[in-house]
């Protein structure tokens, strides 16, 4: 069976002065149309590459990531990418920036402003229309981020850490509307967290890599039903097994990072 | 009690910055007063009069010139080859800069030839131009437009250049054409530093004028200082040098507006 996301054999080196720095070594990862998966590891460890590879930014030095059956081999436009920095075009307002995708796709500017309307007060960014992204806080750019995404439509989300700088009532909020709108739109979504509660609490499968180079150390399914309830998952007992389970493993990671 | 002081001070500081300000110009005004009645004096005195002349013979040809008319030909004819030789300068350079920031190859194949047109100073060009141009005001163009021309493309090469690679990225990502991403991502974030290369390129484009016209002429500014010196009128020279200084203070007088309107709509500002 073929996924819809297909990582085979990849490695991952970047030349950094006269040495190599190897990201990644011979990673295998299979991921299924309308999957939720949360990679988590220790920083610096090539998350961020990976996600990179799939979006066909860069290219794996060994290896090949494959999307629906065909090798990536430039950018990846099917897929929708929110970084960990948030790139919002600083001469942009807020609502041109979110709708910059439908403008790319030539969407006339009723309504396109009317979409990004309707997502911005879906991220609770509304009265912030004609904003400019450096007057937002660094919370506010990430949802603004997001609606862009949103307002993209991908088939495939990729989010490298979407929520780090989020207060925690604002991140259930994004986590609620992350889930809704992935089901609604029939998204696989990709997902890099360094919040275990998070990765749990979204993800059907959790991905933890060891330290760099990255490799797969552990892969654990999260069998808890759908539709979730972010803010109650969390008190019920089979997540709190996982959870621990997962917490062992990964302090056995970060222990071996420390020696 | 503290925020009535507060405003005092604040209404003190300003009252004295003003009277501060009003004081600094009176005393401008009294050391070019002094200045003036200092030339005036040694003029026929200590320094023969033939070669720095004397304001009041400088006064008097400057508003005989004005009264009949002749120095605003000569005005406008710079004017109007600075303005023609910058916007000419300006756009060329600005597309070169665009052109060569976005495309690797053509940067690095053209480099060196680049590098020796900008380190040749371009009045060397003047005779070229002559040439091709003839004695019109085409040629004092080209010298205006060569000077221009370079610093705008330094500075908007350098420009698209740092532009954030991430913003491209994002923006292929979401499906932007090539051409999408020259004019949706690459230019406005470069458009700083095209302002800032066309901003210092103004005094030039009157320099490139100015010479353009000592060279080989018959009107303009540069052309008449050239003239007057050529007829030993010291009186002469002087007069036209305060018209050349004076209009390069208005031009910058009228850069300095055109900026703060630009910040106004954000295009420089980030």
């Amino acid at each position: 069976m073929t996924g819809m996301i297909e990582i085979q054999h990849v490695s991952k080196g970047f030349r950094r002065g006269d040495s190599v720095v190897e990201a990644l070594r011979d990673f295998n990862l299979t991921i299924e149309k309308r999957e939720i998966v949360a990679i988590i590891g220790p920083s610096g460890c090539g998350k961020s590459t990976l996600l990179n590879m799939i979006a066909g930014l860069y290219m794996p030095s060994k290896g090949r990531v494959v999307y629906k059956g065909s090798a990536v081999i430039d950018v990846n436009t099917d897929v929708g990418y929110m970084t960990q920095k948030d790139n919002l075009l600083p001469w942009r307002s807020v609502r041109d920036n979110i709708a910059f995708p439908l403008e790319l796709a030539g969407v006339d500017k009723a309504e396109r402003e009317m979409r990004a309307d309707t997502v911005m007060k879906q991220v609770g960014l509304d009265g912030f229309e004609t904003r400019f992204p450096t007057e937002l806080s660094g919370g506010m750019r990430k949802r603004a981020c997001l609606a862009r995404m949103m307002l993209y439509g991908a088939e495939t989300a990729l989010l490298d850490e979407p929520f780090a700088a989020l207060d925690a009532q604002l991140k259930l909020v994004m986590h609620e509307l992350l889930l809704r709108l992935a089901a609604e739109n029939g998204q696989t979504v990709v997902f890099v967290t360094h919040d275990l509660m998070e990765a749990v609490t979204l993800a059907d499968r959790v991905i933890v890599c060891t330290r760099r180079p990255a490799m797969i150390a552990l892969e654990q399914k999260i069998p808890l039903p759908r539709p979730r309830d972010v803010l109650n998952v969390r008190f019920t007992n089979e997540f709190k097994e996982l959870y621990d389970a997962l917490w062992e493993r990964l302090r056995v990671e970060y222990q071996e990072e420390r020696v | 009690m503290t925020a009535p002081n507060d405003q005092l001070d604040i209404a003190a500081l300003e009252m004295s910055a003003r009277t501060g300000n009003t004081i600094m110009v009176l005393c401008q005004a009294a050391l070019g007063i002094a200045i003036l009645l200092t030339w005036q004096g040694v003029s026929g005195r200590l320094v023969d009069n033939f070669f720095i002349s004397n304001p009041l013979d400088v006064g008097r040809r400057l508003i005989g010139w004005t009264l009949d008319g002749s120095i605003f030909i000569h005005l406008w004819a710079t004017v109007y080859a600075t303005m023609l030789g910058f916007i000419i300068g300006a756009v060329i350079g600005a597309v070169l800069g665009i052109w060569l920031g976005i495309s690797k190859f053509a940067s690095r194949l053209l480099n060196p030839y680049l590098n020796a047109l900008n380190a040749l100073p371009k009045v060397a060009l003047a005779p070229l131009f002559v040439l091709w141009f003839g004695l019109g005001i085409e040629s004092k163009v080209a010298l205006a437009a060569s000077l221009v021309l370079f610093l705008v493309f330094l500075n908007t090469f350098a420009g698209v250049r740092q532009v954030d690679q991430d913003l491209i990225d994002g923006a292929r990502l979401m499906r932007a054409t090539r051409m999408q991403v020259v004019t949706k991502v690459i230019v406005p974030s470069a458009l700083s530093w095209l302002f800032a290369g066309l901003r210092v390129s103004v005094p030039y484009a009157l320099i490139g004028a100015v010479l353009g016209e000592m060279i080989a002429s018959n009107r303009g500014l540069g052309y008449l200082v050239q003239f007057s010196g050529a007829q030993f009128d010291t009186a002469g020279v002087f007069a036209v040098l305060i018209v050349i200084a004076l209009l390069a203070m208005v031009l910058n007088f009228v850069v300095d507006i055109v900026q703060n309107r630009m910040e106004g709509w954000r295009i420089v500002s980030r």
